[in-house]
Protein backbone atom coordinates (compact mmCIF):
# COMPACT_ATOMS: atom_id res chain seq x y z
CA UNK A 1 0.00 0.00 0.00
CA UNK A 2 2.73 2.64 0.75
CA UNK A 3 4.46 1.55 -2.39
CA UNK A 4 1.56 2.19 -4.43
CA UNK A 5 1.10 5.66 -2.74
CA UNK A 6 4.50 6.31 -3.45
CA UNK A 7 4.14 5.46 -7.16
CA UNK A 8 1.43 7.80 -7.23
CA UNK A 9 3.33 10.68 -5.88
CA UNK A 10 5.27 9.82 -8.71
CA UNK A 11 3.17 10.02 -11.32
CA UNK A 12 1.45 13.36 -10.24
CA UNK A 13 3.90 15.55 -12.20
CA UNK A 14 2.78 13.07 -15.66
CA UNK A 15 -1.08 14.52 -14.58
CA UNK A 16 0.96 18.27 -14.32
CA UNK A 17 2.19 17.75 -17.48
CA UNK A 18 -0.70 16.96 -19.29
CA UNK A 19 -3.22 19.86 -18.41
CA UNK A 20 0.14 22.32 -19.84
CA UNK A 21 -0.64 20.43 -23.07
CA UNK A 22 -3.81 21.36 -23.56
CA UNK A 23 -2.05 24.85 -24.44
CA UNK A 24 -3.71 25.75 -27.76
CA UNK A 25 -0.33 26.27 -29.79
CA UNK A 26 1.60 23.29 -28.53
CA UNK A 27 -1.85 20.78 -28.91
CA UNK A 28 -0.55 19.06 -32.15
CA UNK A 29 -3.12 17.55 -32.90
CA UNK A 30 -5.41 20.69 -33.28
CA UNK A 31 -2.49 22.35 -34.95
CA UNK A 32 -2.39 20.02 -37.84
CA UNK A 33 -5.86 20.54 -38.27
CA UNK A 34 -5.87 24.23 -37.94
CA UNK A 35 -3.18 23.84 -40.43
CA UNK A 36 -5.16 21.32 -43.05
CA UNK A 37 -7.90 24.02 -42.76
CA UNK A 38 -6.47 26.60 -43.45
CA UNK A 39 -4.29 25.26 -46.21
CA UNK A 40 -7.45 25.51 -48.20
CA UNK A 41 -7.85 29.35 -47.09
CA UNK A 42 -6.61 32.18 -48.66
CA UNK A 43 -4.17 34.85 -47.35
CA UNK A 44 -6.37 38.29 -47.80
CA UNK A 45 -2.98 40.38 -47.38
CA UNK A 46 -0.81 38.60 -49.81
CA UNK A 47 -3.80 36.65 -51.59
CA UNK A 48 -1.29 34.31 -53.38
CA UNK A 49 -0.40 33.01 -49.91
CA UNK A 50 -2.41 30.07 -48.03
CA UNK A 51 -3.83 31.06 -44.46
CA UNK A 52 -1.23 28.38 -43.39
CA UNK A 53 1.75 29.25 -44.87
CA UNK A 54 1.09 33.30 -44.53
CA UNK A 55 3.48 35.45 -42.25
CA UNK A 56 1.15 38.24 -42.36
CA UNK A 57 -0.23 39.73 -39.17
CA UNK A 58 -3.36 39.43 -40.60
CA UNK A 59 -3.29 35.83 -41.04
CA UNK A 60 -1.83 35.18 -37.59
CA UNK A 61 -4.67 36.53 -36.29
CA UNK A 62 -7.03 34.68 -38.04
CA UNK A 63 -5.12 31.65 -37.28
CA UNK A 64 -5.20 31.90 -33.34
CA UNK A 65 -9.32 32.79 -33.93
CA UNK A 66 -9.38 29.50 -35.96
CA UNK A 67 -7.59 27.96 -33.13
CA UNK A 68 -9.74 29.20 -30.35
CA UNK A 69 -12.65 28.31 -32.71
CA UNK A 70 -11.67 24.54 -33.02
CA UNK A 71 -10.84 24.38 -29.35
CA UNK A 72 -15.12 25.55 -28.21
CA UNK A 73 -15.67 22.85 -30.90
CA UNK A 74 -16.63 24.25 -33.72
CA UNK A 75 -16.51 21.88 -36.78
CA UNK A 76 -14.07 22.93 -39.73
CA UNK A 77 -17.51 23.49 -41.86
CA UNK A 78 -18.88 26.24 -39.16
CA UNK A 79 -15.32 27.26 -38.85
CA UNK A 80 -14.87 28.15 -42.92
CA UNK A 81 -18.96 29.95 -42.49
CA UNK A 82 -17.53 32.58 -40.00
CA UNK A 83 -14.65 33.51 -42.37
CA UNK A 84 -16.51 33.78 -45.57
CA UNK A 85 -19.37 35.53 -43.55
CA UNK A 86 -16.46 38.38 -43.02
CA UNK A 87 -14.46 37.86 -46.05
CA UNK A 88 -16.55 36.88 -48.43
CA UNK A 89 -16.14 33.72 -51.02
CA UNK A 90 -12.71 35.34 -51.48
CA UNK A 91 -11.26 33.40 -49.08
CA UNK A 92 -12.12 30.04 -50.38
CA UNK A 93 -9.30 28.03 -52.61
CA UNK A 94 -12.27 26.25 -54.21
CA UNK A 95 -15.17 28.79 -54.93
CA UNK A 96 -18.95 27.87 -54.44
CA UNK A 97 -20.50 27.18 -57.31
CA UNK A 98 -22.79 30.44 -58.05
CA UNK A 99 -24.15 32.82 -60.47
CA UNK A 100 -21.31 34.95 -60.75
CA UNK A 101 -19.06 32.16 -60.38
CA UNK A 102 -20.55 29.95 -63.45
CA UNK A 103 -18.03 31.56 -65.82
CA UNK A 104 -14.76 30.21 -63.56
CA UNK A 105 -16.75 26.93 -63.34
CA UNK A 106 -17.79 26.27 -66.41
CA UNK A 107 -16.14 28.54 -69.16
CA UNK A 108 -13.20 26.76 -69.61
CA UNK A 109 -15.56 23.53 -70.65
CA UNK A 110 -17.14 25.79 -72.88
CA UNK A 111 -13.87 26.90 -74.73
CA UNK A 112 -12.80 23.49 -74.76
CA UNK A 113 -15.96 22.55 -76.63
CA UNK A 114 -15.66 25.39 -79.12
CA UNK A 115 -12.33 24.58 -79.61
CA UNK A 116 -13.05 20.54 -80.50
CA UNK A 117 -16.03 22.24 -82.33
CA UNK A 118 -13.76 24.04 -84.83
CA UNK A 119 -11.52 21.85 -84.79
CA UNK A 120 -13.82 19.12 -85.87
CA UNK A 121 -15.31 21.28 -88.39
CA UNK A 122 -11.60 22.38 -89.79
CA UNK A 123 -10.72 18.92 -90.10
CA UNK A 124 -14.33 17.93 -91.70
CA UNK A 125 -13.65 20.57 -94.57
CA UNK A 126 -9.80 19.84 -95.09
CA UNK A 127 -10.89 16.29 -95.41
CA UNK A 128 -13.64 16.43 -98.57
CA UNK A 129 -10.51 19.34 -99.95
CA UNK A 130 -7.94 16.38 -100.35
CA UNK A 131 -7.79 14.15 -103.45
CA UNK A 132 -6.09 11.07 -103.54
CA UNK A 133 -3.66 11.43 -106.28
CA UNK A 134 -2.78 8.17 -108.22
CA UNK A 135 1.12 6.97 -107.96
CA UNK A 136 2.25 6.42 -111.86
CA UNK A 137 4.22 3.15 -112.33
CA UNK A 138 7.29 5.46 -112.52
CA UNK A 139 6.87 6.98 -109.27
CA UNK A 140 6.33 3.86 -107.92
CA UNK A 141 9.83 2.65 -109.10
CA UNK A 142 11.49 5.66 -108.39
CA UNK A 143 10.03 5.20 -104.88
CA UNK A 144 10.96 1.87 -104.27
CA UNK A 145 14.64 2.41 -106.00
CA UNK A 146 15.15 5.26 -103.22
CA UNK A 147 14.39 3.34 -100.29
CA UNK A 148 16.33 0.64 -101.26
CA UNK A 149 19.23 1.95 -102.14
CA UNK A 150 19.87 4.56 -100.05
CA UNK A 151 22.64 3.71 -97.87
CA UNK A 152 21.52 6.00 -95.23
CA UNK A 153 18.49 4.96 -94.73
CA UNK A 154 19.69 1.51 -94.10
CA UNK A 155 22.59 1.70 -92.04
CA UNK A 156 20.74 4.58 -89.57
CA UNK A 157 16.74 4.76 -90.53
CA UNK A 158 15.84 7.04 -87.89
CA UNK A 159 19.12 9.60 -88.90
CA UNK A 160 17.11 11.69 -91.61
CA UNK A 161 19.61 13.89 -92.78
CA UNK A 162 19.54 17.82 -92.02
CA UNK B 1 -11.32 36.37 -95.67
CA UNK B 2 -12.56 34.32 -93.02
CA UNK B 3 -8.73 33.36 -92.09
CA UNK B 4 -8.10 37.45 -91.25
CA UNK B 5 -11.42 38.29 -89.67
CA UNK B 6 -11.83 35.04 -87.50
CA UNK B 7 -8.48 35.77 -85.40
CA UNK B 8 -9.01 38.86 -85.19
CA UNK B 9 -12.22 38.92 -83.31
CA UNK B 10 -10.48 35.70 -81.47
CA UNK B 11 -7.63 38.82 -80.41
CA UNK B 12 -9.96 41.49 -80.07
CA UNK B 13 -12.32 39.60 -77.33
CA UNK B 14 -8.95 38.76 -75.52
CA UNK B 15 -7.64 42.27 -75.60
CA UNK B 16 -10.95 43.34 -74.52
CA UNK B 17 -10.89 41.26 -71.40
CA UNK B 18 -6.81 41.88 -70.68
CA UNK B 19 -8.21 45.90 -70.87
CA UNK B 20 -10.58 45.42 -68.08
CA UNK B 21 -8.68 43.52 -66.18
CA UNK B 22 -6.37 45.81 -66.35
CA UNK B 23 -8.16 48.14 -64.20
CA UNK B 24 -9.21 45.89 -61.76
CA UNK B 25 -7.60 45.88 -58.41
CA UNK B 26 -7.61 42.19 -56.87
CA UNK B 27 -7.03 43.92 -53.90
CA UNK B 28 -10.23 44.88 -53.72
CA UNK B 29 -12.44 42.22 -52.37
CA UNK B 30 -15.96 42.82 -51.97
CA UNK B 31 -17.16 42.86 -48.67
CA UNK B 32 -20.49 40.23 -47.88
CA UNK B 33 -20.78 42.75 -44.90
CA UNK B 34 -22.60 45.35 -47.32
CA UNK B 35 -26.48 45.38 -46.49
CA UNK B 36 -25.95 43.75 -43.37
CA UNK B 37 -26.16 45.15 -39.91
CA UNK B 38 -22.42 45.97 -38.41
CA UNK B 39 -21.25 43.50 -35.93
CA UNK B 40 -21.35 44.48 -32.83
CA UNK B 41 -18.75 45.49 -30.36
CA UNK B 42 -17.88 47.32 -27.32
CA UNK B 43 -14.27 48.51 -27.37
CA UNK B 44 -12.39 50.93 -24.74
CA UNK B 45 -11.77 54.52 -26.54
CA UNK B 46 -8.56 55.45 -27.50
CA UNK B 47 -7.41 58.40 -25.41
CA UNK B 48 -10.24 57.25 -22.54
CA UNK B 49 -9.45 54.14 -22.04
CA UNK B 50 -12.43 54.00 -19.11
CA UNK B 51 -15.07 54.86 -21.18
CA UNK B 52 -16.38 52.68 -23.90
CA UNK B 53 -18.05 53.01 -27.07
CA UNK B 54 -20.28 50.77 -29.36
CA UNK B 55 -22.01 51.08 -32.71
CA UNK B 56 -25.58 50.44 -30.80
CA UNK B 57 -25.23 53.91 -29.67
CA UNK B 58 -25.02 55.27 -33.36
CA UNK B 59 -28.87 54.20 -33.84
CA UNK B 60 -30.18 57.25 -36.02
CA UNK B 61 -27.23 58.44 -37.32
CA UNK B 62 -25.40 58.20 -40.51
CA UNK B 63 -21.69 57.91 -39.63
CA UNK B 64 -18.42 56.96 -40.74
CA UNK B 65 -16.67 54.38 -39.44
CA UNK B 66 -12.43 54.55 -40.48
CA UNK B 67 -9.84 51.74 -39.41
CA UNK B 68 -6.39 53.19 -39.05
CA UNK B 69 -3.39 52.89 -37.71
CA UNK B 70 0.16 54.65 -36.98
CA UNK B 71 1.89 52.15 -38.48
CA UNK B 72 0.02 52.16 -41.77
CA UNK B 73 1.24 54.61 -44.44
CA UNK B 74 -1.47 54.81 -46.83
CA UNK B 75 -3.54 56.21 -43.63
CA UNK B 76 -1.41 59.81 -43.60
CA UNK B 77 -2.53 60.73 -47.14
CA UNK B 78 -6.44 59.94 -46.22
CA UNK B 79 -5.90 62.10 -42.72
CA UNK B 80 -5.65 65.45 -44.56
CA UNK B 81 -8.97 63.97 -46.36
CA UNK B 82 -10.37 63.19 -43.04
CA UNK B 83 -9.83 66.47 -41.13
CA UNK B 84 -10.95 68.42 -44.46
CA UNK B 85 -13.99 66.38 -44.13
CA UNK B 86 -14.35 66.56 -40.33
CA UNK B 87 -14.57 70.34 -40.48
CA UNK B 88 -17.35 70.07 -42.87
CA UNK B 89 -19.42 68.94 -40.35
CA UNK B 90 -21.28 66.83 -42.81
CA UNK B 91 -20.95 63.66 -40.67
CA UNK B 92 -19.51 61.99 -37.64
CA UNK B 93 -16.25 60.26 -38.37
CA UNK B 94 -15.39 57.46 -35.68
CA UNK B 95 -12.35 55.94 -35.49
CA UNK B 96 -10.62 52.52 -34.67
CA UNK B 97 -6.92 52.52 -34.13
CA UNK B 98 -6.59 48.61 -35.12
CA UNK B 99 -3.44 46.87 -33.92
CA UNK B 100 -1.63 49.25 -32.50
CA UNK B 101 -0.10 50.43 -29.40
CA UNK B 102 -2.54 52.73 -27.35
CA UNK B 103 0.64 55.45 -27.09
CA UNK B 104 1.56 55.47 -30.55
CA UNK B 105 -2.32 55.77 -31.62
CA UNK B 106 -2.81 59.10 -29.08
CA UNK B 107 0.66 59.88 -30.09
CA UNK B 108 -0.37 60.12 -33.91
CA UNK B 109 -3.32 62.07 -33.43
CA UNK B 110 -1.54 64.59 -31.03
CA UNK B 111 0.72 65.79 -33.73
CA UNK B 112 -1.22 65.24 -37.15
CA UNK B 113 -5.07 66.53 -35.54
CA UNK B 114 -7.73 64.65 -34.68
CA UNK B 115 -10.60 64.12 -37.51
CA UNK B 116 -12.54 62.20 -35.08
CA UNK B 117 -15.73 62.19 -33.00
CA UNK B 118 -14.54 59.57 -31.13
CA UNK B 119 -11.62 57.04 -31.32
CA UNK B 120 -11.97 53.09 -30.44
CA UNK B 121 -8.81 50.74 -29.54
CA UNK B 122 -8.87 47.39 -31.26
CA UNK B 123 -5.45 46.31 -29.58
CA UNK B 124 -5.79 42.84 -30.81
CA UNK B 125 -7.80 42.68 -34.15
CA UNK B 126 -10.86 41.33 -33.17
CA UNK B 127 -13.11 43.91 -34.27
CA UNK B 128 -11.24 44.19 -37.31
CA UNK B 129 -12.05 40.38 -38.00
CA UNK B 130 -15.81 40.80 -37.63
CA UNK B 131 -15.69 43.85 -39.99
CA UNK B 132 -13.81 41.81 -42.34
CA UNK B 133 -10.62 44.44 -42.12
CA UNK B 134 -7.37 43.31 -44.49
CA UNK B 135 -5.73 46.28 -44.91
CA UNK B 136 -5.78 49.28 -43.61
CA UNK B 137 -7.23 52.16 -44.40
CA UNK B 138 -11.29 50.74 -44.54
CA UNK B 139 -14.18 53.01 -44.10
CA UNK B 140 -17.50 52.44 -44.06
CA UNK B 141 -20.52 54.25 -43.90
CA UNK B 142 -23.00 52.85 -41.79
CA UNK B 143 -26.84 53.66 -41.73
CA UNK B 144 -29.61 55.01 -39.29
CA UNK B 145 -30.46 51.49 -38.73
CA UNK B 146 -26.62 50.46 -38.15
CA UNK B 147 -26.22 48.72 -41.85
CA UNK B 148 -23.15 49.01 -43.28
CA UNK B 149 -24.35 50.75 -47.06
CA UNK B 150 -20.51 50.86 -48.53
CA UNK B 151 -16.95 49.95 -47.61
CA UNK B 152 -14.14 51.54 -48.88
CA UNK B 153 -10.86 49.71 -49.26
CA UNK B 154 -7.69 51.68 -49.15
CA UNK B 155 -7.70 55.26 -48.25
CA UNK B 156 -10.69 57.93 -48.61
CA UNK B 157 -9.66 60.61 -51.59
CA UNK B 158 -11.30 63.74 -52.04
CA UNK B 159 -12.41 62.01 -55.57
CA UNK B 160 -13.98 58.70 -54.05
CA UNK B 161 -15.38 60.78 -50.95
CA UNK B 162 -17.36 62.89 -53.63
CA UNK B 163 -17.96 60.91 -56.04
CA UNK B 164 -19.18 57.70 -53.98
CA UNK B 165 -19.09 58.35 -50.28
CA UNK B 166 -20.82 61.95 -49.72
CA UNK B 167 -23.67 61.34 -52.27
CA UNK B 168 -24.36 58.18 -50.54
CA UNK B 169 -24.25 59.87 -47.35
CA UNK B 170 -26.65 62.47 -48.39
CA UNK B 171 -29.25 60.04 -49.71
CA UNK B 172 -29.02 57.74 -46.14
CA UNK B 173 -29.55 60.85 -44.35
CA UNK B 174 -32.56 62.02 -46.35
CA UNK B 175 -34.28 58.77 -45.59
Amino acid sequence: MKYLSILLVCLLPAFSYASQATDLAADPVLEKRMIGLAENLRCLVCQNESLASSHAELAEDLRREVREQMKKGMNDQEIVDYLVSRYGDFVLYDPPVKKYTLVLWFGPFVLLLLGGGILFYQLRKRKSQISETELSDEDVKRAAALLNDSPELQNKPKAPQA
Amino acid sequence: MMRFILPFIVFMIMAAFLYVGLSLDPHEVPSPLIGKAAPAFTLPQLQEPSKNFSPQDMKGKVWLFNVWASWCTACESEHAVLLDLSRQNLVPIYGMDYKDKRQDGEAWLRERGNPYALVVSDVEGRVGIDYGVYGVPETYVIDKQGVIRHKQIGPVTPQNLSEKILPLIKELQAK
